[in-house]
């Protein structure tokens, strides 16, 4: 059996006084969507972050393909083929869309004009074709998270870390951005992503793993997720599950 | 090659080549010797920017420091030839390897550490400072009496009669370094710089190595400030501490292509012309007022940066674009 794409054991981060994550394991095959959800402060981002190499974990361990990549730094990260995006947009501001594009294509292309013709594929698939010129710095939230996806799928990642790329979308933008995910996927990149829309999660993942206070508290399909009394109470506050159920009983 | 790229290779340089022509031509139009003089200085100013803009322009990582390697530069040339009689030309080409060692030094030291922004630019500065209080005080520098060159007029030498000679030697460096400018700008190793500049963790996340393009970036920077550097020993036959690695190189340095446009091509020669120009043309109203080329540079910092952010070339860029919607409309 070959290894699997990601595998994280027992890693954790400390950040003084807080345990954002804490002895997290989690396996990832090639192929999919996986959701990480979880309340606001669960350790998301920073789960992410060790993925990706912007931290390193206080403990554990992070194997990219069965390879230890723990200690390598971002970049190292990026040229094995995993790439991030940033739940808080980072667009080279003072760039077209076109040049933020080919700035993520040049890994894998050292020509200017390969580079720019890459992008220009890349802006096709995330609908950011016609804003080509136009600098990143106007785009609107919805154009700035498009943007974020495409520097990230122009490195043409295998492992693909989405962190809420659809938050702050309006429900019709959210509609727009999901077919792009699922052809990201179609493209054979491998996505694990951070949602908060469920909507979203629902519609496009196999496996869900839900973080909360730094550790995973489920792992299983969406469906089965919403029905965990540990999610809803994680979700919800303590007894919540036990009310739900409840009430499910009263009326029925 | 396509045909757009070669068109896109016309537009990128020509413009270079005829800015150069044009300049070449000013020795035919006066012989005065001071005008000439006030050209090959621009010049060295203009050369010592365009370094200082590779890294600070395009890299955004701005060093209050050049001096040391414009000084670099020139103690390096006048010490080679004064003390171990090298030939002038390979004294020129080894004080350009010595500043960009100085660079890859410093730079290696300061962004190993991660050094950004104001922090980045202090311990250049700091740079500087030690190295002009080192060579006031080292015998082997001279002191504070500097190292004189051997005045010994021949081509062989690096020496002309001919301040005109100088001037088209001078230009063609700054010419050199336009087009290696422009070929940076069309280069994967220009949009990894240009995209540090703009945010450094989003370059990481795209797999730049952000300290070796830094590293690059200093060095090359510090190579053509000290080209600056070797050329003014060589053109004054003298170097001290205070010229040399003295704190106003640092700063015209980086004031020309502030002016002129950060991160452009043109910038440090447009911003160098205007600064000089404007330095000359009060210097000749005023009557010669201690201190008046100083108080305009100010003065026009302060309008460049309130008013222009994108300096004098960007500037014209953007009033051209308001007066050609200004006729389509
Ligand atoms: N660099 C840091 N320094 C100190 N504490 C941090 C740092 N990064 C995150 N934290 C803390 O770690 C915890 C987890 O934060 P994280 O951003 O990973 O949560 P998240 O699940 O992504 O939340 P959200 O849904 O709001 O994005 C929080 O308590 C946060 O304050
Ligand atoms: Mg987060």
């Amino acid at each position: 059996m070959s290894a699997p794409l990601l595998s994280v054991q027992n890693a954790s981060k400390r950040f003084g006084g807080v345990l954002a994550v804490d002895s997290v394991s989690l396996t990832i095959n090639a192929g999919g969507i996986t959701g990480l959800i979880g309340p606001n402060g669960a350790g998301k981002t920073t789960l992410f972050t060790l993925i990706s190499g912007f931290e390193r974990p206080t403990s554990g361990r992070i194997a990219f393909q069965g390879v230890d990549i723990g200690a390598l730094a971002p970049h190292k990260r990026a040229a094995l083929g995993v790439a991030r995006t940033f739940q808080i947009v980072q667009p080279f501001a003072g760039l077209t869309v076109r040049e933020n594009i080919a700035v993520g294509a040049h890994l894998r292309h050292a020509r200017r004009d390969e580079a720019l013709a890459k992008a220009e594929a890349v802006s096709e698939r995330v609908g950011l074709a016609d804003r080509l010129n136009a600098p990143a710095s106007g785009l609107t939230i919805a154009g700035r998270k498009r943007l974020e996806l495409a520097r990230a799928l122009a490195t043409e990642p295998t492992l693909l870390l989405l962190d809420e790329v659809l938050a702050g979308l309006n429900p019709s933008e959210v509609r727009d951005v999901i077919p792009i995910i699922q052809d990201i996927r179609r493209g054979g990149v491998t996505v694990l992503m951070v949602e908060h829309v469920m909507q979203a999660v629902m519609s496009l993942c196999e496996t869900v793993f839900v973080l909360a206070q730094g550790r995973i508290i489920a792992e299983g399909s969406p469906s089965a997720i919403t029905k965990d009394a540990n999610v809803i109470e994680a979700y919800l506050g303590h007894g919540a599950a036990k009310r739900l159920a409840a009430r499910d009983v009263a009326h029925g | 090659m396509t045909v757009s790229g070669a068109r896109g290779m016309f537009s990128a340089y020509a413009p270079i080549l005829v800015v150069a022509a044009l300049l070449a031509l000013t020795p035919l139009a006066t012989s005065a010797n001071t005008v000439l003089n006030a050209m090959v200085l621009a010049l060295l100013v203009a050369l010592a920017g365009q370094g200082w803009n590779i890294l600070g322009g395009y890299g955004g990582q701005f060093s209050f420091g050049h001096a040391a390697f414009f000084g670099t530069g020139a103690y390096g040339t006048a010490l080679l030839q004064a003390r171990y009689g090298l030939n002038a030309y390979v004294a020129f080409a080894a004080a350009i390897g010595a500043g960009a060692a100085v660079g890859a030094a410093i730079g290696f030291l300061s962004f190993r550490s991660g050094l950004r922004g104001s922090y980045f630019a202090l311990v250049t500065l700091a740079f500087a400072e030690v190295f002009r209080i080192v060579a006031n005080a080292s015998p082997f520098t001279g002191g504070a009496a500097g190292t004189l060159l051997k005045l010994d007029v021949a081509p062989g030498n690096f020496q002309f009669a001919s301040r005109a000679i100088f001037f088209w030697i001078a230009l063609a460096l700054v010419t050199l370094v336009l087009i290696l400018t422009r070929a940076i700008e069309r280069s994967r190793f220009g949009a990894y710089l240009v995209a540090i500049r703009e945010n450094e963790s989003a370059a990481q996340a795209l797999g730049i190595d952000t300290f070796k393009v830094k590293l690059q970036a200093i060095t090359l920077s510090a190579a053509v400030t000290a080209a600056a550097g070797a050329f003014y020993a060589q053109y004054f036959l003298y170097v001290n501490a205070d010229i040399a690695y003295g704190a106003a190189v640092s700063v015209e340095a980086l004031l020309a292509p502030i002016i002129g446009g950060l991160g452009t091509a043109f910038g440090p020669l447009i911003g160098t012309l205007a600064l000089h120009g404007l330095a000359e043309g009060a210097k000749a109203l005023t009557g010669r007022i201690p201190g008046i080329d100083v108080a305009l540079y100010g003065a026009l910092v302060v309008l460049v940066i309130a008013f222009a952010p994108k300096g004098l070339r960007g500037l014209a860029a953007r009033l051209g674009r308001g007066l050609s919607t200004r006729w389509a409309s």
